[in-house]
Formats: structure tokens, sequence, C-alpha cells
């Protein structure tokens, strides 16, 4: 049994010492938000957070871990509380499949946690190890701006780690009940400033 | 957490207690054209029906409202990561005149919705958007006129809102009071009582997307996140290359390995399944070791791909051909413009949920058709199609037809020997980039005259493409049928027709042309495995033919931006072109120097679908010849808005993927293996390359029908791309990509 520290709750993990800690987390933690995209560390789409630095899960054995502070996206916050960075990325809209995104936002909040004010070549110098396909690289530059922005704000400060028990998902049968949570939360008001014109014809 | 889970139960019962209503639906995929279009020729009586009303008639087969007031739409199209569940809300929530939130959607399920073929070609909101939309106009119709019968008011006196019917001295019924059984159980009408675009207070606004909260929290949003109960990991083991064949395996071994569960072979295809995903990972790797294999060297040289693809047999179309007279040619142009194979490369492998449980499969799936994937899943299993059930859930985004379809046929066939097992079977990265169906490879020709004026007098244009879609519907289409002992032959490839044309799309250009001639040279040997990807034959001919007019453009000593309108008669192009060049600031923009140069490209998707146009301004490295986008400005103009940012978000996106694809990538591949398997061998585009800024003007165009938007900015991106390097060094780059390498070589230094 290796004992892991993730998103402040201790877990005895049974899988053996070699596994990466990306299957631990999605399949004996039932954590959703780090995600397999290589296995060979070139991607990004699994990095999480392990004593504050961005650390590709995908190719580190929890061997290496015991004792180490990891976090996941889920760390961050939650659906009903979300943190300041998941705040701005769901302001700004950065998504559209959606699957790169919580590998981009753990290596932006290493960044922010240790430079709040970090310029945009720093943001993406940051960003670089990591891969979008959907083309979204705007509004991700975007999102960690407005985050930097929030986190300077007033409020719980970046570094919070939001604990929570990890949720048990079930298939996603029916359209998924956090959609139908963000449904009910959903405005009616510009994502962005709107810039349209009618041609008179 | 129990909120939620609660809500789910009350909504799975209330579904079930509709189930009353037993709605079945057509099984003729062959009806709908390979990218997903509605204007396949389907006998149907009477009147055409808006959108794909024409596939699904009654109306409740797209809404139902529940005994408490809960609406359901049904799609049968899938979310891609393009935001179509927020937009086909809002077109709910709008026609039929209920609060947003208390709109759900089911999307593509192929026990409950409607057969709407593949979501592909930008056609989810002009096929699924119409259909919902007047099917909402026509549910809100039917209920006041119900409400009427009950008020004994006359019809015209009535309105609806907010979820009820409001009638004189302030009567009100809700949508729960006046819905029964069979009231919505009935066919659509071919003219609906739409809402004026003024009068909009859901659609044309930027409604923030459902499918974003849980995305950014850890939230269960993709098929990898589904755990079922005694589920089973499962990995296979694909051949080194196409036609490679199973000589020799040693499996005695990797059954003794811990955890594992199965190893299976059937014919040359592998595969292991395991309790833990990574026991299945390990041992995938060592049943790789074990097997060896008979290769062929078969496959083109790269270096000299486009020569051997001309040197295939053709079928040669000519698919445009107009003779007027125009003035005399004094000058006269030639070019020929390449591109690589592109790999849709999807961040997430492919991956697939399959169980088999009392005589009936059931797949989840990031299939684009869950028809077409059950049709084919069913044929390679040897069932009936009813007792094979595919069910989307999102996936990694796809951009065409990917691994996966393949990754659900390959769950399938491994569940088909678990029974009772769910079984989650994801590809490795390799097994993506080496096996998923690329963009083919092709070739354009471009010959054209100019006037003494500077005007274009006559056009020649030529296309050699392999087919752009091998999607499934035949179960020869996966690669499991294919490796499987008792194969099934691969289909035969088909040319996609005009209008909306697969390598040959947006081959005829836009632009006004006294004489013109367009040939479609389809190739049907296919060297490499190749099908969809986003935009199919659009980005090459939209890159090859806005190249040429910028050639074309320079040849007159115009200005390209208004050589472009002076060929131009259609005014949403026109303004569509004039508005990319005012949010680009193009008259003012800065001279070619120090390795600046500034490029526009327009094209209408399809030549039916959204109008895009795209200015770019670049920096050409002369000695490395890196370039890197400073700033791009767009236009569109996608008809009738749903969700302005959703739009944006589309074209920001098409832009940057294009950048990627036009200045990065290519396939690699040597005589007998594809050697591009991992974003080692097949860079992309990163960060360090992302323009500084990039900004979207939408037209407005109220009340007009929806143009789908996700693939219109791909080619004028490419092709802007490529003007602005011309513009920068002064010299053509025709071979794409313009990565480094070939802008070097262009400029010769």
């Amino acid at each position: 049994m290796i004992e892991l520290k993730v998103n402040g709750r201790s877990h005895s993990v049974s899988a053996d010492p070699d596994t990466p800690l990306l299957y631990v987390l999605r399949d004996d933690l039932q954590l959703n938000a780090a995600k397999f995209g290589c296995g060979l560390g070139q991607c990004g789409s699994c990095t999480v957070l392990v004593d504050g630095a961005p650390t590709l899960s995908c190719v580190t054995p929890i061997m290496l871990l015991e004792g180490r502070q990891i976090t996941t996206l889920e760390g961050l916050g939650t659906l009903e509380d979300p943190g300041p960075l998941q705040r701005a990325f769901i302001e700004e809209q950065a998504a559209q499949c959606g699957y790169c995104i919580p590998g981009m936002m753990m290596r932006a909040q290493a960044l922010l946690e240790r430079n709040p004010h970090a310029s945009d070549a720093e943001i993406r110098a940051q960003l670089e190890p990591n891969l979008c396909r959907c083309g979204t690289h705007m509004r991700i530059l975007q999102a960690v701006r407005r985050a930097a922005t929030l986190m300077a704000g007033p409020g719980p400060s970046p570094g919070t780690v939001v604990t929570h028990a990890p949720s048990a998902a079930g298939p996603q049968v029916d359209s998924s009940d956090a959609e139908a949570d963000a449904r009910e939360d959903a405005r009616s008001r510009p994502a962005h400033s709107e810039r349209r014109e009618r041609p008179e014809r | 957490m129990n909120a939620i889970l609660s809500h789910k139960i009350s909504r799975r019962a209330v579904l079930r207690g509709t189930g009353a209503l037993v709605l079945s639906f057509s099984l003729s995929p062959q009806a709908w054209t390979q990218e997903g279009g509605s204007q396949a020729a389907r006998p149907a009586p009477g009147p055409k029906l808006p959108g794909s009303l024409s596939r699904s008639p009654l109306l409740d087969a797209w809404i139902r409202i529940d005994a408490d007031g809960r609406v359901t739409a049904f799609t049968g199209k899938v979310e891609l990561g393009q935001g179509i569940k927020t937009a086909l809300l809002q077109v709910v929530a709008e026609e039929l005149e209920v609060p947003f939130e208390q709109v759900s959607l089911v999307t593509a399920d192929t026990s409950r919705t409607a057969d709407e073929g593949y979501t592909a070609g930008s056609h989810s909101v002009q096929d699924s958007g119409t259909a919902l939309r007047n099917a909402a106009a026509q549910v809100r119709e039917i209920l006041i006129a119900e409400a009427a019968r009950r008020l004994k008011a006359p019809g015209d006196q009535l309105h609806a809102a907010a979820g009820a019917v409001i009638g004189p001295n302030q009567a009100r019924i809700t949508y729960a009071e006046l819905v029964s059984a069979n009231l919505l159980h009935v066919e659509a009408q071919p003219v609906s009582k739409l809402k004026d675009a003024t009068a909009f207070k859901v659609m044309d606004r930027s409604v923030q997307r459902i499918d974003i909260p849980a995305k950014v929290t850890g939230g269960a949003a993709y098929v990898q996140d589904m755990r079922l109960p005694g589920m089973l990991h499962a990995r296979v083991v694909r051949p080194p290359s196409y036609g490679a064949r199973l000589v020799q395996l040693d499996q005695g071994s990797i059954e003794k390995m811990t955890g594992v569960v199965k190893v299976l072979r059937d014919g040359n295809f592998l595969a292991v399944v395991a309790y833990r995903e990574f026991q299945a990972v390990k041992a995938m790797r060592a049943l790789s070791l074990a097997a060896r294999w008979e290769e062929r060297a078969a496959l083109p040289t790269q270096a000299r791909l486009h020569e051997a693809l001309l040197a295939l047999p053709a079928q040669d179309q000519e698919i445009f051909d107009k003779h007027e007279s125009g003035g005399q040619p004094s000058k006269t142009l030639e070019a020929t413009y390449t591109r690589p194979y592109l790999s849709h490369g999807s961040v997430g492998p492919s991956c697939a949920v399959a169980h088999l449980t009392e005589g009936v499969m059931t797949i989840w799936t990031h299939t684009q058709g869950v028809y077409p994937d059950r049709q084919a899943i069913a044929e390679m299993l040897r069932m009936p199609p009813d007792k094979v059930r595919c069910i989307h859930v999102e996936g990694s985004g796809c951009y065409g037809h990917n691994g996966a379809d393949d990754a659900a046929a390959d769950a399938a066939l491994i569940a088909s020997s678990l029974p009772d097992r769910p079984i989650r079977l994801q590809w490795m990265r390799e097994q993506e980039h080496g096996w998923e169906p690329f963009g083919p490879a092709m070739i354009a020709k471009a010959r054209a005259s100019l006037d003494a004026a500077g005007r274009i007098v006559d056009w020649d244009y030529g296309v050699w493409s392999n087919t752009h879609s091998m999607r499934p519907g035949p179960a020869g289409a996966l690669l499991a049928a294919q490796h499987m002992e008792r194969s099934f032959p691969i289909p035969e490839p088909k040319p996609i027709p005009q209008p909306e044309g697969g390598g040959d799309r947006n081959s005829i250009p836009l632009y006004v042309l006294p004489s013109a001639k367009v040939t479609h040279h389809f190739l049907s040997d296919m060297p490499v495995r190749v099908s969809a990807l986003r935009s199919l034959g659009a980005h090459m001919n939209v890159f090859a033919i806005e190249s040429f007019m910028d050639e074309l453009a320079l040849a007159a000593g115009s200005d390209p931006v208004a050589f472009r309108l002076t060929h131009l008669d259609d005014p949403r192009a026109r303004d569509v072109v004039t508005a990319a060049a005012d949010e680009f600031r193009w008259a003012a923009r800065p001279a070619p120097a120090g390795g600046h140069g500034c490029g526009f490209a327009f094209a209408r998707y399809k030549n039916l679908a959204a109008y895009c146009a795209v200015a770019m301004q670049v920096r050409v490295d002369r000695e490395t010849g890196r370039t890197r986008v400073l700033r791009v400005a767009a236009a569109v103009d996608t008809g009738q808005v749903i969700n302005p940012d959703g739009v944006r978000n589309q074209i920001e996106g098409a832009i940057l993927q294009s950048l990627s694809w036009s200045a990065f990538e290519s396939v690699s591949f040597d005589a007998t293996r594809i050697t591009s398997i991992d974003w080692a061998t097949y860079p992309v585009l990163r960060f360090s390359s992302v323009p500084e800024s990039v900004t979207v003007r939408i037209l407005d165009r109220p009340g007009t029908p929806f143009l789908g938007c996700g693939e219109a900015g791909h080619g004028p991106a490419s092709a802007a791309l490529a003007n602005a390097v011309a513009n920068a060094t002064g010299k053509r780059v025709r071979d794409l990509p313009l990565n480094a390498a070939h802008v070097k070589a262009a400029i010769g230094i």
C-alpha cells in the first residue's frame, strides 16, 4: 500500500508501485480532471501539481510520490464553489472540447501561485508544453490573465486548496447533471463584449 | 452531490414515465450523405419539412413535456466541443417560450433520438437547429390551441410565455397542465409560425455553454470518465503497418500476468483485458513484443508523394463548365499547390465502453454518427441492428473521422467475448496517430488569364484527391472488422457529390468568371488510410484558389481585397470581405518590410454555408524561415446567429486549427509504416506560435436561415497565411505546410 496525499486528503492505494499517478487518480480515486493524452509526457493533458510544481502524471510512478502534496483540478474548487481559475475559464468560455483544459489550468495555477503578476510572455512560456487541438489558445490566455486579476482581488488566496470528497461518477447516460446545474446558473449575458454590425440593405 | 444525484434519479424516472410514447426511427443511413447533409433524396410524401423534421416528422420525437412541466429536447446530433447542446437548447427555449434552464437535451442515442446521420459538415444548426426550431414553434401553437379550446377563447387572444399559455383576463394554463399523452404525437407541418428575430430573448444571445463548468471542475464529462460496476479495462495491439499479418504469437506468458483476464486473438485483431487499467497497458506492451508480423512495403515515397498520387488512375469529373465571352487574355498564370496527409490528432486518444448483456450490445462512444456506427458494428458482430445500441458520450475533439468509430468497434468486439462485463477500451497515443484515417493529401493545379484591365477572363482548375469519407455504415470501414479472422472488405471509396463535394468541396470559385472549368480528379486507390478531416477538401481548395487569386492580383497590379471585390457580385460575400478588411484596418496596413507582410483570403464554405474572410499579419524570420502570425482579423456571416460567442469561439478555433495544419503539420511514413506516431514526430502549433490577437466580427443577419459556421474559417485562414508570407518575402510557397523549412527554401538563403 502506498499513501498518497491528494487535494489535502490521504489515500491508501493498492496499485502497483510502478503505476503512473494518472491511472491511480482516475481509476482508484475516481478523479476525472487529469486526462490521458499521450502517456509519453508530450502533451500536458495529465498535468497535476506535486508540491506546487506542474508534473506530468502519466509518466510519474506513484512510488515517487509518498509524502508529497498532490493537487488536481478538483482541488481548486467545485462546481458549486469554483475557484478563481475555474471562474475565469467559465467567464471567458475558454474551452471547446475541453479535454486539454484541466492540464492547462494546473500549469497556469503553478505559475500564478508563484507569480500572480505574470506577463503575457510568461504565461505563454509556461503553457508551451501543453497542446490544444481545438484552437482555444486565445481564450486560454485570456482566462489565465483574468484569473490573475481575480486572484489579486479580494477573496480566498490563490493557493487555497478546497478539499472535497471524490465524486462517485456513474455513467453519463443522460445529459450530465452538472450541465443541468450549470444551465440553471447560466445567464443570458454576453461572455464577451459584443461587436456586431448590421449591414444596411 | 446528493442534490445532483436526486436530480438525476428524478429525471430518469420522469423519462421512464413518458414511455407510453413509443417512437421508432427509420433505418436508412444511405439516405444521408456522408457528411451529415440532409439534402440527400428521400422519398417523402407531401411537402418537404424543415431541416431534419423531414427525416423524423413526429413532433414528440424532438420535444416532450413532462407532467411537471420539464421540457426535454432530442437531437440526433452530438456535442463535439462546438457548443451545439447550448445552441440547440437556446433554439427550443426561444420558440417554445420556456425558460432556458427548464429545458434539457438528449443527444444522439439509437434508442432515443432521431437518425440525423453524422454530426459533420457544419450541418448541426442547419439540420437539427432548424428541426428543433420548427418543432418547438409547432408545439407552442398546439399548446395555445389546446388552451383556446379549454378556455373557449379565440386562439388569437392567447399567447405563450414562460412555460404557460396566457389568455383573456390573465387566465393562465401551464404547459404541464395542457400536455396530455398524445397531444404532441403528431406529424410536423411544413410551415411553422416562427418568432420574429426582433422578439428574441434567448436566441442571438451569448449564453454561457452548459458543458463548460463540469469540464473545468473535474466533473464526469467524457466517455473516458465512465466507470460502470464490474468494468474491465482493455487495450488493443494493432498491427505495425497496413496489411500486416500476424504470423506468430506467444500469448501464454501474457495470460499469466497480474490482473490479466483475457488475451483475445481474432485473426489479426489482438487485445488484452485486465482488472486495472495500467495492468492492461503493461499486458498490451508484453503482447506487442510477443507478436511477430509479416509486413509489406507498399507505401509511396514520401518525398515524391504528390507525383505518386498524380500517377494513380483518376476518375475525372467536370463539375463546372462555363463559357461566356470576356475580355482578351493578355497575361496567363499557372500554379500547382499541394497538401500532405494531415492527422486529426485528437489530444485524447479514442475510447469507448461496451457491454453485452441479455443479448443486447450497448456501446458508449464519441462517434459522430450513432446510427451508422450501429449499422457497422451490428454487421461486424453479425447481430441484428436492433440488438445493438450506440449512445453518444463526449470525447476529446475529433475534427472529423478519427479513431472514435474504430475504438467503438474494438470495445464491442472485445465485449462480445466477455458477456456481462462492461469493457472500457482506450487507444494509446501511437495507435491514434498511426491508425486514424488521415485527411487526404491533395494536389491542385490552377491556370487563369487576365485581360489588359486586370480582370480574370478564363479559369481552369483541377483537384486530385482520394475520397474524404470512409466512414462506417459498412462494417469494412472499421479496423476491427478488417483485422478479424472473418474479415470484411474495405468498402469501395466514393466521391461525395456536389454541391457539397468531398475532395472538390469549394473547388468552384464563388467569383464571377466569364469562362471557367473545374475538374475533380477522383483517386480511388488509397495508399494511406484516409477519411473525413474537418472541412474536407475545402481547406486545400480554398488555400489553392485564394493563393492563386493573390498571385493574379499581384500580376494585375491590384490590391488583393479590391481584386476580390472586383470579381464578387454576391452582396453578402462583398459585405464579409469589406468587414474583414475594415476589422483588420487593411487600408492602413504596414507596407511589407522587415519581414512583415499581410495577407487576405475569403470563401463561402461549400458555397452554401457561412461566409468567412480572414486577414492576417505575419513576421517572417529570413534566416530561419520561421513565421510568426502577429494578428488576425476575421468577419463571418452565418445567417441568423443563435449564440454570438459560440460563433466567435468556432471561428477563432478554426483559424488557430488551420494555422496548425497549414504551418506545421504533415503525416510522415516510410515504405512500410506510418512514422508520425506521437507529438515529437508530428509537430503542431504551440503557444509560442499563437497570434498576439485574433478578432472576429459577426455580421448580423436577423431572420435569415441558419448557415453552418464550424468549418468556415479553415480554408481562408490557410490562404491568408500563405498570402501574408508571400507579401512578407516576395516568394510564394505553394506546398503545405508553410513550415520554416518550406519558407526558407522559398526565400532561398
